[in-house]
This record gives C-alpha cells, structure tokens and sequence, in this order.
C-alpha cells in the first residue's frame, strides 16, 4: 500500500541578510499507515520546518517551498491551495505544538476551543460539537471533563493544557498526528504521561504519527522508525532497534552517547557533541557535520556532497560508514 | 520567638481567578463614575419625564431669571429652562459622541486588524497615512471637515470619527501585531482556520481588552469635541441644543447669570473624567490576573 505521507526532495528557503537559506535540503522520507515515525536532530537541524513545510505552515513566516514533493493520502499538498489545505488541517492531520501555555486561545474556554475544529470541519450542530470536545476531553483522560470543558486554558496546568492541544488535534479524528516536540516544555513525570497518552491513542485509532523531537529517550518509547536529521538533510533513516544497535552515521552516534540512559548502561558519563550545529548560511563543504566529526578524514569528508545510500540497515549519509561499521556500533555497545 | 502573626493578604483581596466583572466593581472611582454615568444616561432616556419644562419654550418674562424653585438652574437668554435644556441636551451630545467613536471605530477597527495581520508594504500605507493624520491637531482638522461639508452636528461629529480613527487604528494595530506571533494563531491555522475566520475568531477577541479602553477613552474626548465644535457654532445648530452649544449661547450673558454657564461646563467636566476615569477602571481589570500590590 502506499505510504500514507511521502516527502520527496522537499526544499524550503528563507530570505536573509545572507540571501535565500536553504533550511530544508532535500529532504525525503515516507510515514507509512499506522506507524509511528521520529524525526531527530538538534535545534536547527530542520526538522521543525520541515513538518510545517509539509502541510503548507511556513508561508506566513517567510519561507518558501522552492522544491520537491509532499504527497498525503494520494494528494499532492505542495502548491494546494490553502482553501484546500484548510479542509485536511485539522481533519485529515492533527498538529500538537511545543509550547502548550501557549498555544491556546486564552479568549475561549478550552471546550469552545475543540468544539469550534469540529464544527469547522464536521459542519456538525453546536450542541453536538460540544458533546464531541467533551468527549475527547474524556479521551484524553482529564477527570470530571464535562465541567472542565467551560474552565478556560490558563485554569490548567502545561500538562492539562498539551491535553487539551491533543484532544484537538485528534478531535476530528485525523489520519495523520504530526506532533512538533510535545512533550519538550513539560515536567519528565508529565513527558511519560503525555507520550503514553500519545501512544495509547495511536494504538486505538491506527493513526499515523509523526514526532518531532530531540530527545533519544523519547524515540526509544514510542518509535517504530526513525529519520535522523543534520543540517537540513537527512543523515540516516533505520528502524529503531537497529538504530540504537547499530547506528550508522557518527551524528547518531554521537546521541546515543550523549544519553544518560546509554551512557549509564555503559558505565560512563554522557558525552557531549563537540561543538554546535552550523548556521544555514554556513554549512562547510563536504559532509555537513565534519567539523564536529571525531571520524572525520580530511579529504574526502571535507570535499564534494555525501550522498545518502541505502543498505541493508537503512539510509545513511556518510562516505566512511562501512568502513566505521563496527567502531559505531562499539561506541554505544553496553 | 515574637508573636508576629503573619499578615493575613486584605480580605478585599480577589482570587487570581476573579472575573473583570469583579474586579471593575472592586475599583471604586471606576464604579462611581459609572454609576454618575449611569444616571446621565438614564435622564437622556428619560428626558421627556424628568425634565420640569420644555426645553424649546420661551418666556419673554422670565429672561436670565437666577435659580430657584422654577427654574431649577435659572433661564437662559431667550427665557428657556437651563435644567430642561441640559437634561434634553444630554440626549445630543451622548449620541453624537457615540457616533463619532462608532465611526472612528468602522474605520479604524478593520484598518487596524488588516495592517497589524497582513504586515508588509499594505502595513506600511496604513500606517504612513495614519501618521500623517495623527500629526494634524484633531479639533483643527475637524474644522477643516466641517468648513467643507456644513455645519451641522452630524457633519461635525462625522469629522470627529474621522479624525480619532487612526487613534483606533494604532491600537488595535499594536495588539494584533503581538496576537498575530501567538502560538495559538499558528496553531488555529494548522488545524485549518482561514485568514479572515483566524482575524475574527482568534485575533479579535484578544485584541478586545486595549481596544475597550481606548473607544472608552475616546467617548470623552469627542464629547469634549463635540462641546468645543458646538460652541464655536459649527456642532448642533439652534434651536437644538447641546451642551456645547448650550455652554456657547450662555457664555456672553456671563455676567448677568452665571449659572447656566457654570451647569453646562460642569456637566462636560464630569462626562468627560467619568469616561476617563472609567477607562482606567477598565485598563486595570482586563489583564486576567490582578498585579501584585494592586
């Protein structure tokens, strides 16, 4: 069957003082139906844009697609109009932002706030609207929802609210949670509690998602597959239990290593990535994350483009991965 | 160790949750002008059965007659009951206000939502027309309106809604600036709101607190316009009557009867700081949570 969300060589710019920034370089992976895939990489890597890309969000910023394909449910969203789009927001794809303080409309109770997404999209009576943001209030498991619903976003705590932010989004039922870092802005105990919920109702809806994050952890819980960005590429795509077995690019590496959970496994300190990420208007020549690479061979890590292959692990993006097949792989052993 | 007890927070203390509603009532200048308000609003409904004569007949025997029993603020220039008058003349001058600011409002509201949402070189039209008629003095450019279409109090208070609506407009511009970058916005539109449904739905309403204020505001600055138009003979023309005008007829005969000059003026003073100083009332109650120390 066909993959229920493909990018192909998606391509995002912003204009700077630099010129046009290439954010988003070509970028292409599936999310198949049913399946939970991760997006990782540090803050500016890309991953972030290019969700919003996707269903057509970055307009309002300043960037633009300038390439490539995204494909959702047979339809093609890139060049859709926004009357078009506006009918699958929403509908066919959920979206949970980073930041559930504020990401509510503190002029409306939070039952208004679900009621008025299933109204738009449903064209359902008011009254039953309401029922349904109760409902889903109650789905997602927050206690006496029905007089919660007329309580509005600031009587709620981060963790209530991101709540509140997933019963919406799922509120139409979508076919698709894009997820952008949910669980980032909370408390450890409520990150659990949120990805179990998240997880939960994946299972009970057979919904795809897609989850933005930087937090291994995170992945480890819920991934079935993962792609790992850098510099606005991606850098290497595997199924979850071979990517923490057996990572294939350094970047990867470099966070499972800096991981307590690994690192304490392996009786050491986590380590930290030398370095941070380049800025866009600067990636170095060759591959993307040499400068912070401890593999790295002057050279041909330092000349040309690395492609990204596809072996029998998955997709990969850098030019000595066979040869550091097992040093990588050591590097995170237990 | 002393006995200190710790100090109890003031039992007038309101929970963080409290309403505007609430905290309006809480304040007291706030309240008592809108009770004062409140009763100037009622006699200009009320007119017909409060005011003790009427405010159009005259009597060649009772000119410039000082106060007493019938004549509650003695008689103008032409024999006319000053109390009637007022009471009548309220009518006038609050419904010409409120024409100004719901024209300044027509105006300035949609402008305002426009400029702040869309940003870019539409923002920057706006805006510089604005600027350029904020830098002209209000009253001046009121005169200049009214010179060109007639006086008449409608034309005059047309002029005063056209002259405030960049007031309007700035404000309103200011906050949909900040809503705009809301996380909520981004997120109303990635669960697939329009641009105008994101405007009315989810920009407005958060826009509404500053935008109270000002119209607020604004109320007693066109009434204190309106009086100062129709003093100079450009607002009501005779034998209406408003208070500005009703200031402007009593001024020359200062001299032999005061009072009416001294009513009307006090009248304006009070309508003017009542909406004012409502408008602070309502400035410190719209935030959703009381400051620390209020």
């Amino acid at each position: 069957m066909d993959p229920l969300l493909s990018l192909k060589d998606l391509t995002v710019q912003f204009p700077s003082t630099h010129g046009l920034l290439t954010v988003v370089d070509k970028v292409s992976f599936d999310v198949g139906r049913n399946e939970v895939v991760c997006v990782v990489g540090e803050s500016g890597s890309g991953k972030s844009v290019t969700m919003q890309a996707a269903v057509g969000l970055v307009q309002t910023k300043g960037g633009r697609v300038t390439g490539g394909s995204v494909r959702f449910d047979g339809q093609e969203l890139v060049g859709m109009k926004n009357r078009h789009l506006n009918r699958i927001r929403g509908n066919d794809i959920g979206f949970i932002f980073q930041e559930p303080m504020s990401s509510l409309n503190p002029a409306y109770t939070v039952g208004e706030q679900i009621a008025e997404v299933v109204r738009r999209h449903r064209g359902v009576s008011r009254a039953e609207a309401w029922k349904r943001a109760v409902e889903m209030l109650e789905r997602v498991h927050i206690a006496t929802a029905a007089a919660r619903a007329h309580d509005y976003p600031h009587q709620f705590s981060g963790g209530m609210r991101q709540r509140v932010m997933i019963a919406m989004a799922i509120a139409c039922d979508p076919k698709l949670l894009i997820a952008d870092e949910p669980s980032t802005a909370l408390d450890v105990t409520i990150q659990a509690r949120i990805l179990q919920l998240i997880k939960e109702l994946q299972t009970a809806s057979g919904m795809s998602v897609l989850f933005i994050t930087h937090d291994l952890g995170v992945v480890a819980e819920i991934a079935d597959r993962v792609v790992v960005m850098y510099g606005a590429q991606v850098v290497e795509e595997a199924g979850v239990d071979a990517l923490f077995a057996t990572p294939r690019h350094p970047y990867t590496t470099g966070l499972l290593r800096a991981m307590p959970q690994v690192a304490l496994e392996r009786g050491e300190d986590p380590v930290a990535i030398p370095g941070t990420v380049a800025q866009a208007h600067a990636w170095p020549a060759g591959c993307r994350f040499n400068p912070r690479c401890e593999f790295r061979e002057d050279g041909p890590c330092t000349t040309g483009q690395v492609q990204l292959v596809r072996d029998d692990h998955g997709l990969v993006r850098c030019i000595r991965a066979d040869a550091l097949r097992t040093r990588l792989t050591q590097a995170v052993a237990a | 160790m002393s006995t200190t007890t710790i100090e109890q927070a003031p039992a007038v203390a309101l929970p963080p949750t409290s309403t505007f509603f609430q905290r309006f009532c809480r304040n007291r200048t706030a309240m008592v002008s809108a009770i004062i308000l409140a009763i100037i609003v009622l006699a200009a409904i009320f007119a017909p059965y409060i005011a003790p004569h009427d405010p159009a007949k005259s009597s060649l025997r009772a000119i410039l007659k000082p106060p007493g029993a019938v004549y509650w603020l003695g008689s103008d220039d032409l024999g006319r009951d000053v109390a009637s008058r007022l009471i009548f003349a309220s009518r006038l001058s609050l419904v010409a206000s409120v024409q100004a600011v719901a024209i300044a409002l027509v105006i300035g509201l949609p402008l305002g939502l426009i400029a702040g949402y869309v940003g870019g070189w539409i923002d920057t039209i706006i805006s510089r027309f604005n600027d350029a008629l904020m830098s002209f003095p209000a009253l001046i450019l009121a005169v200049v309106i009214v010179g060109l279409m007639g006086p008449s109090l409608s034309n005059a208070m047309t002029a005063i809604g056209l002259v405030y609506a960049p007031r309007i407009m700035r404000v309103v511009r200011g906050s949909t600036l900040s809503v705009r970058e809301e996380v909520y916005i981004r997120a109303a539109r990635a669960m697939g709101c329009g641009d105008i449904r994101i405007i009315a739905l989810h920009v407005l309403p958060n826009v509404m607190g500053p935008l109270v204020v000002q119209a607020t505001v604004l109320m007693g600055q066109a009434l204190l316009a309106e009086a100062g138009l129709s003093f100079l003979g450009l607002g009501a023309q005779p034998p209406l009557a408003s208070w500005g005008a009703m200031l402007g007829t009593a001024f020359p005969y200062m001299q032999q009867s005061p009072v009416p000059t001294i009513a009307s003026g006090v009248v304006i003073s009070v309508t003017v700081l009542c909406f004012n100083l409502i408008g602070d009332g309502i400035r410190d109650s719209v935030g959703r949570m009381r400051r620390a120390g209020d």
